[in-house]
Parts: C-alpha cells; structure tokens; sequence
C-alpha cells in the first residue's frame, strides 16, 4: 500500500463490485498500488537463467504465417455432422479465447448446407439478369478493376443462440454464441454493377444464388441491395477464404447470415421475393399460433459478456476485467449496460475504438469482485435507440420453438467457488 | 455524358470502354460486364418463381415419383419420409401441427407454395449428385412428395401449369417481417 493514496478506493458505479470505466484511464497507477503485488519475493526460488529460446536460434522465415504451437488449442468449434452428410454443417469462432473486435480468417465462423466448392476464379463469373435494362456477366479480372470500397462487418447466423432459447446449456459461449464473427470486406458495391445494368419498371427485389453443389438462393430487397450491399472479395485483407465464399460472397451488413450468399454467381433483379425454401423452410420464425415471420433480416441489438463466461473460474476474489461483445444491424452500438447484481443495478460499460455501425464493438468494465455470488449481464442500445430485450421479450418477439433470431439478455453466475454458470435471470 | 468526359480526362482505356457502352450511365464507371447470349441466360434462370414463371416442360406422376424415391432419396430421407431418425426434417407429415407445442415443419405441413418443392430439388437434390435429375423425374418426385402429404391425389399428373395451381396448406401462414413491409 506504500505509494497509494488510501483515500483514493476506485468509485463504484453500480451494485456487487462495478467500478467506474473509465478507472483505467484515470487512474490506473492508484489502483495498481491500491490493490497491492500479487505473491512475495521472500519464497525459496531457483535462481534466474536464461529460458532455452534466448541462447539458440528457432526456427526460420516462412511463406504464411501460422499461430504459435502453444495457442493450439485456438480452433473452430466444431459440429457434430450427420455421416452421411460429413460436409454440411457449422463450425463456431471460438469467442472465449480471442479478444478485439476483427475475427482471424481460419476462426470466421461456417455454416454450409451443402459443402465448400473449390472453385476456380478464372471459371466464375457474376451474372445480373432479370428486371434490368442490359443483362451482363463480369469475370473476375473485370470486377477487379471496379472501384472498391472496405468495411468492417459483423456476419451472424440467424440461428446463433438458438441453444439459449429454450434450454440454458453450460457449454462454452463459443458453443453457444460462436455463429458470429466480424472481418473488415473489401470488394465492389452492388449498386454500382446495378447501376451499369439499370433497372427495368417493377424491380423490387433481388434473388442471390451460390455457386456451391446445393445452390442456395436468398432474396435481398432492392432498397438494401442499393444501399450498402457489397460484392465482397476480400476478408481482412487477403483474398476470401474459400469456406466464405473464394472466389466472392455477397455482404448484406446488419442482415442474417444466410442471406450474405457465399459463392455468389448470379442476382436476379426481381418484382418480389422468391420464397425459396430457405426463406420460408429455414430461417423463419415461427409464432405460437401458427403463424410465422418471413424476411426477419435485419439482426436486432445484442451483447455478451466473453470474460467471464460459462466454463471459466475465476482464481480468486479481487480486480478483473469484464468484457465482451456488442452489435446491432441496424447501426452502431451506442450503449452497453452491465449488471453484476442480476440486474438490479446496471452501468455503462466503456466501449473499446472504434465503434462501427453494423460492427461488433469490444466493451470493457473493471469489476471488483468481493468472493460472493454475483449475476453478470449485458444489454447493448444501438444508435436507433432499440434495446437489448430480456428472454421473455426476445421470445415474445420471435416465438420459442424456432431456433432463429434469438438476441435476449446472456446472464452467467459467478458462485462463490469462482465458478461460472449459465444461468437465466 | 459525364461518364464519357471523365473517360477522357482519364484516358485511352476508359475512353475506350465508354465507346462501346451503349446506355451510358450517369456515373464514372468501369462498364466492363460482357453481354451473354439468349441461350446462356436460359441456361442459369433455372429459379421458379411462385407464379411458375420459370418452370420448364415436363410431367411426372407420383407413382413414377415413388420408384424415383426409392432409388435416390431413401437413403437419407427413409422409406415413407416420415422416419424422425434420420437427423433430417421430414419430407412428410405435420399438417395441423404449426400451432402445437411440438410443431413439425415439413414441405407439406409449412412451405407455402408447390413451386418450392420443384425449385429446391431440381438446385439441390439428391444430396449426393444435385443437378442430374431430369425434369420429369423432378416433376414426379414433386408429385410423390405433394401426394404424400395428402396435398393432391394418387391420379394427379405435375407439370408447369397443374403445380403452380396446387394450393398449399400453409398458403397463408406466413407474414413478411414488419422491417421488409413499405
Ligand atoms: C446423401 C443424402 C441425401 C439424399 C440421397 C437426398 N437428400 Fe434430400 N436432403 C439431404 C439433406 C442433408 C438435406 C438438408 C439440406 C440442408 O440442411 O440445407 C436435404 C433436404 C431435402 C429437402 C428439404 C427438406 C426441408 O424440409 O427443408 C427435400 C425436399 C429433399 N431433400 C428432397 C430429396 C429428394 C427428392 C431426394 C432424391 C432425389 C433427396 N432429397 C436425396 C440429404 C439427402
């Protein structure tokens, strides 16, 4: 306690421990003091010597770099598949072990009806047809030479969560919550092509297919492809992996997964939607009474707490960092509320630069936890001013027994043990 | 014009792509598609619309359908396309189900037109091979799969103008999100 300023206890901001964001900023040298070293110098240790690495040479330059052997342990969660269809699936981003806002390219997210088509560039053409004045094809080294614009995005698949619904799982939030990955796009602005083919009276919609073995078809309507629907050809800098889509994809930011087509070969410019079966099949949702919503596209507002989460125990009773993840495709996210008393106390969380509309956003909350029971959530506000719903509201909203669409409230108990839970609040 | 006064501002290559567009657009813009032929375009508008624009010629029973079926579906989708253990959704069975706690959403019980059912096996099915059924046999198979679900009867024939006429159970089960509705 030596260089601390006793009277200077980090201010609180809401109930069970939570401590004001901006601690760090401010005062960051206090609380270190304040909260004192950890472990004593005074322990028999063997004495210091050089670790292995630093007295021979390792290993040498190479052509694409690949993590560290240590960090092993990073991979896509994966699915379990049907045997007699090993390659339709999903495989999840491991969101516990990765921090920052940009998904590495390998831990993007899958999910494929069908398989990963290895198609050749030089074989792929986009084609624009239908309610448009001049039907046209580009090949690749045509669209390359369009003007390009980069984005940073986040793709969630409408059936992330979909476990949280109606059970409360204890597997990773991975597991739970990993149809969700976000990656800087660069590629060619589906307007622009639009705007060289033109658009015949009664153009109203656009229907995507995919170049892969089940030809997935999903319908946009024209007012978002006009806006900032881009045909996307590079994910975070390098040429689109082939599990998102190589040679291109479709980006339809803020928008369910599946309609950001993978693989895209061919729009039609059409006078409605096309009802394909995974618009109508899949990906709707379907309410108590029978009815069901088509065309939920737009993802609602929603956040997660990533440290801590369900699997992880917390070492002792002290400071942490809380943080996560926070996303809304309808805009920015503007707010993060956290609770650490089951929601009867709430506080802005700090939200980590920068802050992108349709983007996930990294905040961050200090948190002194004092060894009791403790309730964390988060609740995110986008820039439109829509909330983060509770369970019932989200469930209201979308019925229960689909899988789709679910964006409610993540609490997770931290018990006493250090333990931490999947809990509902 | 400015299209074509940008093209010359920024030389010989635009320039040269703005003299063989005929349209030309508003905007400073590459214009590098290419036209296709009649014959490629037919080729890729292979989606059926709900109205049946699209669907090509053919016919098929659902007796013809059935042996189709057993050849090229059973596999996965088991014998009727009833079977619940096949980790797939039923191609059959359901109807009056939607609005249960345990509802069961197959082609017959939920989708909500026939069209569907022959836009998504001929893009898609089978699994293993997609893309070498003939229309006839598509057409059977939609046929198969309609009488299964007690939709049409065992005498009905499927072809470009009876499927689009065939009335789905769910025809009006669904409502657009309210973000989608002008
Ligand atoms: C190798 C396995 C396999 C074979 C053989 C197969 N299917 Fe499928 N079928 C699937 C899978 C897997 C799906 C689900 C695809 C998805 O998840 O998008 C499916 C989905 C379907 C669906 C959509 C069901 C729904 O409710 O969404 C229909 C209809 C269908 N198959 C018809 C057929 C027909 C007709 C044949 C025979 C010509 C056939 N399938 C052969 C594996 C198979």
């Amino acid at each position: 306690m030596s260089q601390a300023d006793a009277s200077a206890e980090p201010e609180a901001v809401a109930g069970n421990g939570l401590l004001h964001r901006r601690l760090f900023l401010t005062r960051g040298l206090t609380l270190a003091g304040a909260m004192g070293v950890a472990g004593h110098a005074h322990a028999q240790v063997a004495p210091p010597k050089h670790p292995e690495w630093m007295m021979r040479q390792g290993t040498g330059l190479s052509g694409y770099g690949q993590p560290s052997k240590f960090e092993d342990g990073v991979k896509r969660i994966m699915g379990q598949p049907n045997p007699l269809t090993p390659t339709l699936g999903s495989t999840r981003t491991p969101l516990e072990k990765l921090t920052g806002m940009i998904t590495p390219n390998g831990l993007h997210f899958e999910r494929h009806h069908s398989s990963v088509p290895d198609i050749n560039p030089d074989a792929h053409s986009l084609l624009i047809h239908g309610l448009v004045r001049q039907p046209q094809k580009w090949d690749m080294s045509a669209l390359m030479r369009y003007p390009m614009t980069s984005v940073i995005r986040f793709i969630e698949c409408s059936g992330n969560s979909g476990a949280a619904k109606r059970a409360v799982p204890q597997t990773s939030v991975g597991q739970i919550h990993g149809l969700l990955s976000c990656s800087e796009w660069t590629g060619v602005k589906l307007s622009h092509l639009l705007d060289e083919t033109g658009l015949a009276d009664g153009a109203s919609w656009i229907i995507a297919e995919g170049a892969e073995a089940s030809s997935m078809v999903r319908s946009i309507p024209l007012k978002t492809a006009l806006d900032d629907v881009i045909v996307a050809l590079y994910q975070n800098g390098e040429r689109i992996r082939p599990e998102q889509g190589y040679p291109m994809r479709l980006l339809v930011p803020g928008c369910e997964g599946s309609v950001n087509v993978k693989w895209v070969h061919r729009i039609k410019v059409v006078n409605g939607p096309g009802h394909s079966r995974d618009e109508t099949g899949q990906y709707t949702d379907l309410l108590p009474d029978g009815r069901a919503l088509q065309y939920t596209l737009i993802l609602g507002p929603k956040s997660l707490i990533i440290h801590p989460s369900v699997g992880m125990k917390m070492s002792q009773p002290g400071f942490y960092e809380i943080s996560g993840l926070a996303w809304s495709g309808h805009g920015a996210v503007r707010r993060v509320e956290v609770t650490a008393d089951g929601g009867k106390s709430w506080a802005d969380a700090e939200l980590t630069e920068p802050v992108l509309s349709k983007c996930l956003t990294r905040f961050r909350m200090p948190w002194s936890w004092n060894g009791g029971p403790a309730t964390l959530a988060s609740r995110a506000t986008d820039d439109r001013g829509n909330v983060q719903p509770t369970h019932a509201v989200a469930i209201a909203n979308y019925g229960e027994v689909g899988a789709y669409h679910y964006n409610g409230i993540q609490p997770w108990a931290v018990a006493q043990t250090g333990e931490v839970a999947n809990v509902r609040m | 014009m400015s299209a074509c006064r940008f093209a010359l501002a920024a030389g010989v290559l635009l320039a040269a792509a703005c003299a063989t567009e005929q349209n030309s657009a508003s905007t400073a813009s590459p214009h590098l598609g290419k036209a296709m032929t009649d014959v490629e375009l037919a080729f890729w508008d292979s989606a059926i619309l709900i109205d049946g624009s699209n669907l090509p010629a053919g016919s098929g029973s659902s007796a013809q359908g059935k042996v189709v079926y057993q050849q090229k579906c059973a596999a996965c989708h088991g014998a009727t396309g009833t079977e619940t253990d096949t980790r797939l959704t039923p191609l059959v069975g359901g109807r009056g189900s939607l609005a249960t706690a345990q509802p069961v959403r197959t082609l017959g019980s939920y989708w909500p037109y026939s069209t569907i059912v022959f836009d998504y096996i001929r893009r898609a099915m089978p699994y293993n091979a997609p893309k070498t059924l003939s229309n006839d046999e598509v057409y059977a198979l939609t046929a198969y799969l309609l009488q299964a679900n007690g939709i049409i009867g065992e005498a009905a024939v499927m072809d470009r103008t009876t499927l689009p006429a065939v009335q789905m159970p769910n025809r009006n089960g669904f409502v657009m999100a309210s973000e989608n509705v002008k």
